[in-house]
């Protein structure tokens, strides 16, 4: 589920910015769980581990179609169904395809950030299908109507009295603040949801070709029920989602749990990928693998993004972004938030569309440091900007700002001779005397003019250090070595 | 010992809005006994234009700083952003041009930050002795982004600090977290850059330090300017201001 805002990015961000108790919220997310991976990535974790966990990413990627291949050989032996989709709109008509078949009622959902990529539930529930989310998390964002803020805890910006007063609204409960109160009553409206309902919809977090299995890896166990327990079972993956081999596979579940929230392992991991067999007590009647591309062949075939599909969702990103932590996740207004979304967002809807995510972050390079897969998120941020500046014929890409453009050309201007320069830094001198007190420039001229509303500029100096070397340093330094 | 000559490579904010780091940067260097050549046509890397996406101006820069630059042995820069720029973004705007491409690479490989070429190049380790620096008051270091984990420096500064008489040396948490700056991020969306400083000045003056050290006149500008805007007492130093007595 996800409620699109018609808000800006600069709005939302602005509104999240005086949210002291969203901040708090997520700076105890990214002080225990980002500081915790980062403590794993310096202790049990080695660099040599992430670069080889890389490289067997980038080596699939490089045969995504005979992994693909084989994943879906196994899964159609083991009598499952898989059916790829090229585009979003493919992907959730099968899924409505499905539940029609089976005359399905009910959906139950596990969390699956895919499932919003793909808006499905709008879709399911346009034809009378209702649909449940299970995650708890998603279960409160989908009773308050709201949207996931984070890729793996989508309601860190809500409280305990926001969500007591929702449960005893929705749910007619007495009002609580107690979280175990507010588990179980979410519990007991989840159990019989989950009794009743006739499909299943789940992500896919990890795929394993040689095997033929899909993984999730949940701490609630709720994504369990819904894959196990409906008649049917629909899993959606983007297809970059498959590993080729049972070890490479360990190898990133291992640095999947730790990424996303400090874990050796998460407290349920489920292998699954077929319909029930004879003989097993529990399992769908029919199972289907939704394989997605929705854009991600386009990344594929752009050596500048192909790495981006190595991006195992774990969030790590997220928990370290000094953005995000200061905006949250509802600011980039998008199925997938922080980092990974800035970069992934305007390559699945457009560059255009989401250039304030590609400018709106300071390319600190701390989500590159933290990547379980050492993603380049900030190189492929300047590559994206780089085609907002010009324009991009493949990506399809407008110019984004005349007005920048024509004032770096003014800057390369000044800066193609000493002459000019110093002719700018002149200008400039004369142009601030009369916004200079107390040493420091406390209203801005021109691009200053925001900077300038929360923080002083020092100005420009009397004597640029240029003048001083020849005025100063460069006299006295030929008289010492004459002495 | 050989006599070291170093070239000095000032960025542009240096040259015109902190003259005195490079005045500073001048003192260690002269007191060392090292000697100094300014190309005086220098102006700006190209950073601001890359780091905005404009890569054909970016390029431009680049192109007319190596040719200021090739023939220069060791460059000298008192800005660890503007290092990271040559030494890695250069190379990816060249990586279709071979020949540029060459030239870059020896640049780069030529080019140090001021604390990286004291400590790795010239073996400083005890700026009490070697500087006559002194300092009486506690310090915090900021870890520039560019600086720290895109040159790995961190420990070179560090090692400074920690052996200047009288200076206290006391770490912030999570000294390498972003001040905000990010160049024209801050001019674009200057509300959630001011946010972010926010955080950074909280963490230094949970320290309770007199000062806070970089090595990047960017962050400390940033740093600085929020820190007078709300009166604070804490200063912003260069590390070459530190080390040359001028950050009193
Ligand atoms: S980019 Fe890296 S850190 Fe971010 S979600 Fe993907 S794998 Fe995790």
């Amino acid at each position: 589920m996800h409620e699109q805002s018609d808000k800006s990015y600069r709005e939302l961000a602005n509104e999240a910015l005086g949210d002291e108790r969203l901040h708090s919220a997520i700076r105890m997310i990214q002080d225990r769980i980002g500081k915790g991976t980062r403590h794993l990535w310096k202790t049990e974790i080695s660099q040599e581990l992430r670069d080889k966990a890389k490289k067997a990413r980038m080596r699939t990627l490089d045969n995504l179609d005979k992994v693909l291949t084989t994943l879906t050989e196994k899964i159609r032996a083991n009598g499952g169904h898989v059916y790829f989709a090229k585009t979003a709109e493919d992907a959730r008509n099968y899924c409505l395809k499905v539940a029609q078949k089976n005359e399905v009622k009910r959906v139950v959902k596990g969390k699956s950030m895919t499932s919003a990529e793909i808006g499905v539930d709008h879709l399911l529930e346009a034809h009378d299908i209702e649909v449940v989310e299970t995650d708890l998390g998603e279960f409160i964002i989908q009773l308050a109507h709201d949207a996931p803020s984070h890729i793996i805890a989508p309601c860190i910006h809500m409280d305990k009295q926001q969500i007591g007063r929702l449960f005893e609204k929705e749910l007619g409960i007495p009002y609580s603040e107690d979280p175990p109160t507010l588990t179980k009553a979410a519990r007991k409206a989840l159990r019989e949801k989950l009794l009743s309902a006739d499909m299943g919809i789940s992500g896919c977090n990890l795929a394993c070709a040689e095997t033929g299995h899909i993984s999730l890896v949940s701490n609630e166990g709720n994504i369990r029920m819904s894959t196990t327990m409906p008649k049917v079972h629909v899993a959606l993956m983007g297809m970059e989602r498959v590993i080729a081999t049972l070890a490479e596979h360990d190898m990133l579940l291992r640095l999947l749990t730790r990424g996303a929230a400090a874990q050796k392992i998460s407290t349920y991991v489920s292998f699954l990928g077929g319909p029930r067999q004879p003989g097993e007590p529990d399992g769908p009647e029919e199972f289907h693998l939704v394989i997605i591309d929705n854009g991600r062949m386009k990344m594929l075939a752009d050596p500048r993004f192909r790495e981006v599909l190595s991006c195992i969702r774990c969030g790590s990103c997220l928990n370290i972004c000094p953005v995000y932590g200061r905006i949250g996740g509802h600011a980039y207004n998008a199925p997938y938030p922080g980092p990974i979304g800035a970069v992934v967002m305007p390559l699945f809807n457009g560059v255009n569309k989401h250039a304030d995510l590609c400018r709106g972050e300071s390319l600190c390079g701390a989500c590159k440091d933290i990547c379980p897969v050492n993603n380049d998120l900030p190189r492929m941020l300047s590559e994206l900007r780089h085609m907002l500046a010009y324009g991009d014929e493949q990506w399809d890409v407008a110019p984004v700002d005349k007005g920048e453009a024509l004032a770096f050309k003014g800057w390369y201007a000044a800066m193609s001779s000493r002459t000019a320069y110093n002719l700018l830094v002149k200008t400039g001198r004369l142009a601030q005397a009369p916004f200079v007190s107390d040493g420091m420039l406390k209203k801005g001229i021109g691009p200053l003019g925001k900077w300038t509303a929360d923080r002083d500029f020092p100005p420009i100096a009397r004597q640029t250090f240029g003048e001083r070397w020849k005025t100063v340093h460069a006299p006295r330094l030929k008289g010492d070595s004459n002495e | 010992m050989t006599k070291h000559t170093a070239t000095l490579f000032i960025q542009c904010l240096v040259d015109s809005l902190k003259p005195e780091i490079g005045d500073a940067m001048v003192h260690v260097l002269d007191t060392l006994g090292v000697s100094m050549v300014y190309p005086e046509n220098q102006t700006c890397c190209g950073q601001p234009a890359f780091n905005s996406g404009y890569r054909r101006e970016a390029t431009k820069a680049a192109r007319r700083f190596i040719d200021i630059f090739e023939n220069h042995n060791a460059i000298v820069c008192p800005s660890g952003s503007c290092v990271h720029m040559v030494r890695h973004h250069y190379l990816d705007l060249f990586r279709d041009e071979p020949a540029m491409l060459a030239r870059a690479r020896k640049v780069a490989a030529n080019t140090y930050e001021f604390t990286e070429y004291l400590v790795d190049v010239l073996g400083v380790t005890d700026p009490g002795s070697q500087l006559n620096s002194r300092f009486d008051g506690s310090v915090t270091y900021h870890d520039s982004c560019h600086l720290s984990r895109g040159l790995g420096i961190r420990s070179q500064p560090r090692l400074l600090l920690e052996n200047i008489p009288g200076l206290s040396l006391i770490e912030m948490d999570e000294s390498d977290r972003c001040c905000g700056f990010g160049g024209t991020f801050s001019v674009k969306y200057p509300e959630i850059s001011t946010a972010m400083v926010d955080d950074k000045i909280q963490t230094i003056l949970a320290t309770g330090a007199d000062a806070v050290a970089g090595c990047d006149v960017s962050c400390l500008m940033n740093i600085e300017g929020r820190l007078s805007r709300i009166d604070s007492p804490v200063r912003a130093l260069h590390i070459a201001e530190i080390l040359a007595n001028t950050g009193k």
